[in-house]
């Protein structure tokens, strides 16, 4: 078939930010799957604690401390990753490596804080099906946050080697936004794994 | 402190038509020998390999359907005991379900997609490359463990508390857990690749006006698995806990609930019907359109169809649980919802038929299999609308009747039109026609078989035959019907076998397709069949909304694409308006060695949750490794 050249696209930039770029809307296709993960398995929580009359069965409901401070380094954690991401626009490598180093030591402290609230959940498991929605919830969020942890380990260190070209501050942007959502996931949890029993 | 932007590179607009078409063949082609094989992240070669396994799954399938039939082809039948019917109707359900249909649909996007749309690549190809080795190893552990006899035998929808340590001590319930959550990975993954690539990827000029009714369904379909596979991932991972670590989700006595388990199943299961029917739909709409040559009439009407059916797929579920003593004011709105999802399905019928009758129909293969589908469809819709009533509901459920009723909406909603879709896009993916003759004999048998095997199965149904049973009395009258049954499954598994002998000796001896042997108007017919390693020497420019029909002297094509690396363009989400030229994956054999770490992770924690603990560690190096832009010509500079 014959064909016929009507533009061209050479000037075009090989990269772009949030919606021009397409890892972004692959982490928006994540973000809306695992939103519909925790969605369901808050279904369940409170599909459990309905049928149930004494929630939490059998148990304390969990020591406040752990969610609260880690909710609170969440909401705190917003800072420096917006400072990342102003950073990352204006391609600014030596604030982008700082704002990424901080964003993983913080990750990293959550993890920590996360063993704690594994340990204050005043239940296990195999106690009663409020012990295992409560561990399986707080597990999906766990992988959910290492996992994003590690993609900021693995850029921080692309940052500090050959690979820091330019698109990948197109990526650090992605990291950030996707932290974001780490934040807003684990707010609503929070209200239901620590304060839902306490209703 | 910032870091400079590329240098000069080669364009295609510098390079003539064969100086580009080499070059760009050279950039974009799959490594050879067996390495090469396994690092492929074509779209192309993953789709092929997507459809021949989901193929391969089927004919298994179909084995075992036919030993079904056997046994019960006559009354107090020892051709099989029930432990091993129970094992085999389990695999039967299990493998046409989560590695036939549903893989099977999203194979044909993951090759046809990225053609349609007009780009040279799926987005995420090695996430395209990872989900097929996902759902490879995934079916593969299934069937072996079929063959060991620890296979699942609890049924497909493997309801608690029968698939609990319980009442299934063995690992078999553990092994159907575990594939659900193989082949949840490989679904997800390659649903948000289309969402991505239909999102982002499209050719300048497709807006969504412009988008053919296959991306669309295939669109529609992909937010359905990113928004019901999540409920059957939780439902799955609980099952697996209950017997590893002894949570107690569904266990009444801890305060859990079996009934949990059937709703997270059928919030997933029911959308899955239309997971496997909205493709077929939108297979249907293009070779309608083709065939009938004419564009499918009441475009938009088909395409907030395939929107409404999506939504509403999810308002369903519960009419699966009619008996399940829920209250009456929730039975009522089910009911409702289930009837209403009739409408966009009928409407889409009328689209068709519409098309049909204005237009100036050629009766191929591929035509009469879309008729066939909706003749089938329809008659499934209706007995749908039936179990959708409360009363009717309660007589029949469980009966031969449902079984009848969902294999008329899933065969005659996806079989028949993906078949057709096999007859149709076949050219284009081999070079080569299928034999016209044997598909019309192909059509004949799967119509005249399918319709034998599966309308006496109303009847049965009606007469109080129950589903899941391996055999039956001579008393109970059952016996005519049944042995008509068999009878026609042998003559529709017949069809299948033609349409394999058709299959391997047109590969060889079929006549040659050419770039566009039906005149389709969609954008896969406007390069060469099979296509390219690129896809296209140059990305297409849609001006209509069936551009080979609109501008068939001359296609509108751009320029400037990048001729020595992977570059795709990227367009904006309405007006498909060029926005960036970005990187496409090179060849990696990453995805392979992290589906493989994947794999070993999920049997492992089969037998010992400490394989969450030692599984980890190379998961998470593979993914370095694939991540790692190592290799990649942008970062070699």
């Amino acid at each position: 078939m014959r064909q016929t050249i009507v533009r061209n696209v050479a000037e075009l930039p090989t990269y772009g930010y949030g919606p021009r770029s397409g890892p972004w809307w692959g982490a928006m296709g994540f973000m809306a799957l695992e939103g519909m993960g925790f969605a369901i398995a808050v279904g369940t929580y409170l599909y459990l604690y309905a049928i149930d009359p004494n929630w939490p069965i059998g148990a304390a409901p969990p020591d406040l401390w752990p969610g609260t401070t880690e909710a609170v380094v969440y909401l705190l954690s917003i800072i420096p990753n917006e400072i990342t991401n102003r950073a990352a626009y204006r391609q600014d490598l030596a604030k982008v490596r700082t704002g990424l180093v901080v964003m993983s030591l913080i990750g990293i402290a959550l993890l920590v804080l996360r063993g704690f609230e594994f340990a204050h959940l005043n239940t296990r498991w195999d106690n009663s099906a409020y012990g295992s929605i409560v561990w399986l919830i707080l597990g999906l969020h766990t992988t959910h946050l290492a996992t994003d942890v590690g993609d900021t380990v693995v850029l921080a260190v692309l940052m500090f080697t050959r690979h820091a070209k330019p698109r990948r501050f197109s990526d650090v942007t992605d990291n950030v936004f996707y932290w974001n959502f780490v934040v807003l996931a684990w707010l609503p949890l929070y209200a239901l794994l620590d304060w839902v029993p306490r209703l | 402190m910032s870091v400079t932007a590329e240098s000069n590179e080669l364009r295609d607009d510098v390079l003539n038509g064969l100086q580009l078409s080499g070059q760009l063949e050279r950039v974009w082609r799959t490594p050879s020998g067996l390495v090469g094989a396994l690092m492929s992240v074509d779209h192309k070669i993953v789709g092929r390999r997507y459809i021949l396994t989901a193929f391969a799954f089927l004919l298994l399938g179909g084995i075992l359907a036919m030993l079904m039939r056997v046994q019960l082809a006559g009354p107090e039948q020892t051709f099989l005991s029930a432990d091993k019917y129970n094992q085999i109707f389990t695999m039967h359900g299990s493998t046409m379900m989560f590695l036939f249909a549903v893989p099977v649909m999203e194979a044909f996007a993951v090759y046809l997609v990225p053609l349609m749309v007009g780009t040279r690549n799926i987005a995420f190809p090695r996430l395209n490359a990872f989900s097929y080795w996902m759902f490879l190893f995934g079916g593969c552990f299934l069937w072996i463990s079929f063959l060991f006899n620890v296979g699942p035998d609890v049924g497909w929808f493997s309801y608690v508390p029968l698939s609990s340590l319980q009442f299934t001590p063995t690992k078999r319930a553990d092994v159907w857990a575990q594939m659900i959550t193989f082949t949840e990975v490989a679904a997800l993954a390659v649903a948000v690749e289309i969402v991505v690539t239909v999102f982002k990827l499209r050719a300048p000029g497709m807006t969504l006006d412009r988008i053919p009714l296959f991306v669309w369904a295939m669109l529609v379909t992909s937010f359905l698995v990113m928004f019901a596979m999540p409920s059957i991932m939780v439902a799955s991972t609980s099952l697996i806990l209950d017997r590893l670590v002894n949570t107690r989700f569904y266990d009444a006595s801890s305060g859990g609930h079996p009934l949990l388990w059937q709703h997270l199943f059928w919030f997933f299961g029911h959308p899955e019907v239309y997971i496997i029917f909205i493709p077929g739909t939108g297979m249907a709409s293009t070779i309608l359109a083709t065939f009938a040559r004419r564009p499918v009439i009441g475009y938009p009407v088909v395409i907030l169809s395939l929107i409404g059916t999506g939504f509403l797929s999810f308002g369903l579920w519960v009419h699966h649980m009619f008996v399940t003593g829920l209250p009456q004011l929730g039975a009522g709105l089910f009911t409702a919802s289930s009837m209403l999802i009739a409408v966009p399905s009928g409407l889409q019928i009328f689209c068709w038929l519409a098309t049909l009758w204005d237009g100036r129909p050629v009766y191929r293969t591929p035509l009469l299999f879309v008729i066939g589908f909706i003749v089938i469809f329809v008659i499934g819709g209706l007995s749908g609308v039936m179990v959708a009533s409360v009363p009717i509901d309660t007589q029949v459920h469980d009966t031969y009747f449902v079984v009848a009723h969902f294999h008329y909406v899933l065969i005659g909603g996806a079989v028949f039109p993906l078949i057709g879709a096999v007859y149709y896009w076949f050219p284009k993916i081999a070079g080569r026609m299928l034999s016209e003759r044997l598909g019309r004999w192909n059509f004949w048998l799967a119509f005249i078989g399918f319709n034998v095997a599966f309308f006496p199965m109303h009847f049965l149904g009606l007469i109080g035959m129950p589903r899941r049973v391996y055999t039956y009395t001579a008393d109970m009258d059952w016996a005519h019907l049944n042995l008509l049954s068999s009878i026609g499954a042998f003559v529709f598994a017949l069809s299948f076998a033609l349409l394999l002998v058709n299959v391997v000796y047109s590969l060889r001896k079929g006549a040659l397709a050419g770039d566009n042997p039906w005149n389709g108007s969609t954008l896969e017919w406007a390069t060469s069949s099979p296509p390219p390693p690129q896809n296209f020497d140059r990305i297409p420019v849609v001006k209509h909304r069936d551009p080979l029909w609109a501008d068939s002297e001359s296609l509108p094509v751009i320029a400037g694409l990048s001729a020595e690396r992977r570059e795709v363009l990227l367009t904006s989400l309405a007006e498909a308006e060029p926005q960036t030229r970005e990187a496409s994956s090179e060849p990696s054999i990453w995805p392979l060695l992290t589906a493989i770490a994947t794999t070993v992770f999920f049997i492992g924690s089969i037998f010992t949750p400490w394989a969450v603990l030692w599984g980890t560690p190379p998961m998470a190096v593979t993914l370095i490794g694939w991540f790692w832009p190592s290799g990649s010509k942008e970062d070699e500079e």
